[in-house]
């Protein structure tokens, strides 16, 4: 993009990104639960008030700079002095007010920070991350064993319904990060951080690492899929559902080259794949994404991202040039039926 | 002769830079000249110009590898720099700026300017001054060292472990970073000590406590800062730096080792250093801005109750950085009342400039504009602070663009903008010559706009969800217009300070004649010669208030203050030493001459540290001999010191 064709939309951003936040999937000016609602509310208003202050404080300024202002500095004569004494009304009404508003920020971001670390009721469903880099492993957890499983990067919870998230790193620190939905948590290797999400709509709702965690850092996204009660239950069946056998030779020769190669580090329900390095692929295209958030989820992108992960994200452990050719295009048309 | 020397009724006598006794001092107090003056010299004016002038060159690197960084983030899937380019770059740029630029620019001014502005003649301990400056060169250099070679630090200036580790980051990069820190805390430290007992002991005579200049408070105030949170972080490299290279399972956790101990450590640290290099630039405005308001400060004593305020407070507020640690509320609500309660002292501060200006009648010079234009950045950066501190609504805040438009209002606007009105208002004392004001009101303008323009959008790239510390962001998620507007804003700001640099190249030759007080200011830097001769002071002076030079212009009292009239002190290097809160005279202090040893044992001590970086355990032994010898020399007792008796 040239510098004359982002400009103008870039005032135009400017001017809208209060109202309009399709633009802006990560913007937390407007928030989707109650998680991040009353957050929200004391941002706008502390802002709000910096924003006054800000402004209050340019006027005095500018009053204060052109009220006398000395005209020239004479080279030789010495100036005028003011006497010592005066203004110190401006210290003691300054910082009067500047306490008083300080005081009522304060009991509001403490009621704030007591409504927002603890979820309304408790939640019904746990959901454990793992971050690593640069990914999110997720392990659906339930009373009943039969109905737990293992997915990567794309978080469905049931709208309306408080989540509970419980955070691990098996290598380095992370940061959970959801704007539209919550303040963020960090995921620290030693440590179970919990935190929790609801959302009030249906939706798609960006995440990202917010704490820097090695070089693609920038590459580690994910998506919270808000769905309803009777879609997230259809979702979970699908999940729990094993893939079924391979059907066409391509197919199978896909899966064989599949079980050759990749097998080692990722799983795929259903086969003998049982791989715990990487993300596991069950249902690989039922998600949106692929490789954390970086690529949509298109036969095309999967076969380049198999290809050739590391010039779309240097330094993942998944390593280049494992399958090629009609090898490549077998394992595609394989991973094509994880539906 | 210790008795005689130091204890003995000194003269008092009439005097000025043209005296004949003058001669007499300038033969005790001039160096040797030529290249081993250089090498050699203890000038507390001369360290004051190196730390400017060594710092100003890491501003210009820093704001090089911001520049390149820029770039990579104009637009969305930018692909000038590689993932790891990236990461090295904003992290030699955060580290140069926060710890090679922003410190030691302050401790340029303090350097050069305490002696004067406290009527003394030199630092307390001029050898020890001599060799901060080098340790702080030695290690800016050893920071660097390994940058050409692509393994510069690259885990940020916060160098979370276990990022950091061996198992993560097994280069030598980490390792750069850790002992070099480790080295540059030795620096800061020596320098911290020197400032405290001249602040105590070398006041003129009649300077008490509550006559000193804002400058000195500001830097007084940071140096016991500095010495109580540096130990935290020198520490905690130590202890990173054995966990990598000796199998110390301190933030190892297979082994029960926490990063979170890591965080601690570094934050108690890093939020204290960040008022370390902010209080002495309010130091900056609130003694230049009553020369241009023509009045004095208003308020002198709670401004200087604050500073003192905000640091002590400054201990108290680290886990501001860690609120999306996971701690308890409870102790988060702590952290969060304590920073916002630093609302109060700032308040102070900012209300009192104001004031100054309302009350006082301004001269829009290039400095006073620098200095009003301040004012509202700091405002800026304060509230944006304030919202921070709120525990729920930094837990959106924290990680994103918010804290990075927060962090360069604080830095830039309450460092770089005083920096550079404090470089116009004494350039006339440092070199003789003024800078040019027509391009240094241009200057202020190009600065002030492309600052604005540059960073106050990043404010809004953080609330539309711009995480820190990612080298690219796909299309689609509306940051990249408003990231263009940062970058075209933030070169116009590179323009403005290009267009200083040229001022004061050009300055330095062609500047209009300064006299001793062009600006008609009030301290006792203005008594003396532009550039004041070697020995500062041809008598010691005596002061009577805080404003020396204003005193029959404001009318208070009957004491006068003395700049031509006082201690002559010509036997040999020498000055006053006055006791600690009233500045009473009270000994006459032996000041070293020129020495080899300060350069010699930081050398040495550069050496340990490469040794170590290294492995090289026969560098890290000799060094250690060196160590020993230099200090042996250091501390020889010499007679021209009264150490000896005869």
């Amino acid at each position: 993009m040239s510098a004359r064709c982002t400009l103008v939309p870039s005032v135009a951003l400017l001017a809208r990104s209060a109202t309009t936040y399709a633009d802006t999937p990560m913007s937390y000016l407007h928030t989707y639960g109650p998680a991040g609602d009353p957050i929200t509310r004391l941002g706008w208003g502390l802002g709000t008030i910096s924003i006054a202050v800000i402004s209050v404080i340019a006027v005095l300024l500018l009053g204060g700079l052109f009220r006398h202002r000395t005209e020239r500095a004479s080279d030789d004569a010495q100036l005028a002095v003011g006497r010592e004494g005066g203004g110190m009304a401006w210290i003691y009404v300054g910082v009067g007010v500047s306490t008083v508003v300080l005081i009522i920020c304060m009991g509001w971001t403490l009621v704030t920070t007591a409504i927002v670390l603890h979820p309304p009721s408790t939640p019904a469903l746990t959901v454990q991350v793992v971050a690593t880099q640069w990914w999110w492993r997720l392990r659906y957890t339930s009373a009943n064993p039969s109905r737990t499983f293992t997915t990567a990067n794309e978080i469905h919870i049931p709208v309306g319904q408080p989540v509970r998230f419980e955070l691990a790193s098996v290598d380095v620190i992370h940061s959970f990060w959801v704007p539209q939905l919550s303040g963020k948590m960090d995921v620290i290797p030693g440590q179970t951080n919990v935190t929790w999400l609801e959302a009030d709509k249906p939706g798609v709702y960006r995440g990202q690492c917010a704490v820097f965690c090695g070089a693609e850092h920038a590459r580690m996204a994910l998506e919270v899929i808000a769905d309803t009660p009777v879609d997230f239950r259809a979702w979970q069946d699908d999940q729990l559902r094993e893939d079924p056998p391979p059907g066409s030779v391509t197919v199978r020769a896909g899966q064989r080259v599949f079980q050759a190669h990749c097998a080692a580090c990722h799983a795929i329900r259903g086969s003998d794949a049982a791989g715990i390095v990487g993300p596991d692929l069950s249902h690989l295209m039922s998600r949106r994404t692929l490789a954390a958030g970086s690529l949509p989820n298109t036969p095309g992108n999967l076969a380049g991202w198999i290809a050739d992960p590391q010039s779309l994200k240097p330094g993942a452990q998944m390593p280049d040039h494992l399958v090629s050719g009609p090898d490549l295009t077998a394992v595609v048309e394989y991973l094509n039926t994880l539906q | 002769m210790t008795e005689v020397e130091t204890f003995r009724a000194p003269l008092v006598a009439r005097a000025t830079d043209r005296s004949r006794s003058s001669q007499i001092l300038e033969q005790n107090w001039k160096g040797p000249g030529g290249i081993a003056g250089w090498l050699s010299t203890v000038d507390h004016k001369e360290i004051g110009k190196r730390y400017l002038v060594t710092a100003f060159l890491f501003l210009l690197i820093g704001g090089i590898e911001a520049a390149v960084m820029r770039a990579q983030l104009t637009q969305p899937n930018e692909h000038l720099l590689t993932a790891e380019q990236y990461s090295q770059l904003f992290t030699m740029h955060g580290v140069t700026m926060i710890f090679l630029y922003a410190l030691p620019v302050l401790s340029g001014f303090s350097n050069y300017l305490w002696p004067l502005l406290l009527g003394s003649r030199d630092m307390a301990f001029p050898r020890l001054n001599a060799f901060s400056y080098w340790v702080f060169l030695f290690a800016g250099i050893f920071l660097y060292v390994s940058f050409p070679l692509g393994a510069a630090p690259d885990d940020g200036w916060f160098n979370y472990v276990p990022y950091a580790s061996r198992a993560y980051n097994p280069g030598i990069n980490i390792d750069v970073y850790a002992l070099g820190m480790v080295l540059l805390g030795i620096s800061t430290t020596v320098g911290s000590i020197n400032f405290i007992v001249t602040l105590l002991r070398l006041r003129a005579p009649g300077m008490s406590i509550n006559r000193v200049p804002i400058l000195i408070w500001g830097t007084l105030t940071a140096s016991v800062g500095n010495l109580l949170a540096v130990p935290a972080v020198s520490l905690a490299f130590f202890m990173l730096w054995m966990d990598r290279q000796f199998g110390t399972h301190f933030f190892d956790v297979s082994a029960g080792g926490q990063p979170l101990l890591w965080e601690h450590l570094f934050w108690m640290f890093g939020h204290p250093w960040v008022y370390a290099i902010v209080l002495p630039a309010m130091g900056i405005v609130s003694d230049g801005l009553p020369t241009f308001c023509r009045r004095p400060l208003v308020g002198y004593t709670p401004v200087a109750l604050s500073t003192v305020t905000a640091m002590v407070l400054g201990f108290g507020v680290w886990v501001h950085h860690m609120f999306a640690t996971g701690l308890p509320a409870i102790a988060m609500s702590y952290f969060s009342a304590t920073s916002m309660i630093i609302v109060i002292p700032s308040a102070v501060a900012v209300f009192s400039w104001i004031a100054t200006i309302w009350t006082g009648r301004p001269v829009f010079t290039s400095a006073f504009l620098f200095f009003a234009g301040f004012v509202i950045l700091f405002v800026i950066g304060g509230v944006s602070g304030f919202m921070t501190a709120a525990v729920p609504v930094d837990l959106q805040l924290t990680h994103t663009y918010f804290i990075v438009a927060h962090l360069h209002y604080t830095i830039i606007g309450i460092n770089v903008f005083p920096v550079v009105g404090g470089i116009f208002y004494w350039f006339p004392k440092f070199t003789g010559r003024l800078m040019n004001e027509t391009l240094g009101k241009w200057t202020f303008w190009v600065m002030f706009i492309g600052f604005n323009v540059g960073f106050f959008p990043m404010h809004i790239l953080g609330l539309v969800g711009m995480p820190r510390r990612i080298y690219t962001y796909p299309e689609g998620l509306g940051w990249g217009p408003l990231n263009l507007i940062v970058t075209l804003g933030s070169y116009l700001f590179a323009i403005g300070v290009l267009m200083f640099v040229v001022n004061v190249l050009v300055s330095l030759k062609r500047g209009k004649v300064a006299g001793d007080n062009p600006w008609d200011g009030p301290s006792l830097e203005w008594s003396t010669s532009s550039p004041p001769p070697v020995y500062n002071f041809a008598v010691i002076p005596t002061v009577a208030s805080r404003y020396p030079l204003w005193e029959a212009r404001l009318h208070q009292g009957d004491d006068r203050s003395s700049t031509r009239q006082g201690f002559l002190l010509d036997k040999g290097r020498e000055t006053m030493g006055t006791t600690s809160l009233d500045a009473e005279p009270d000994v006459i202090l032996k000041m070293p001459s020129d020495a080899y040893s300060p350069l010699l044992l930081a050398l040495a001590l550069a050496a340990l540290f490469v040794g170590a970086l290294l492995h090289s355990w026969w560098l890290l032994g000799a060094a250690l001999v060196v160590i020993t010898l230099a200090s042996i020399a250091w501390l020889w007792p010499q007679r021209s010191l009264s150490q000896i008796e005869t």
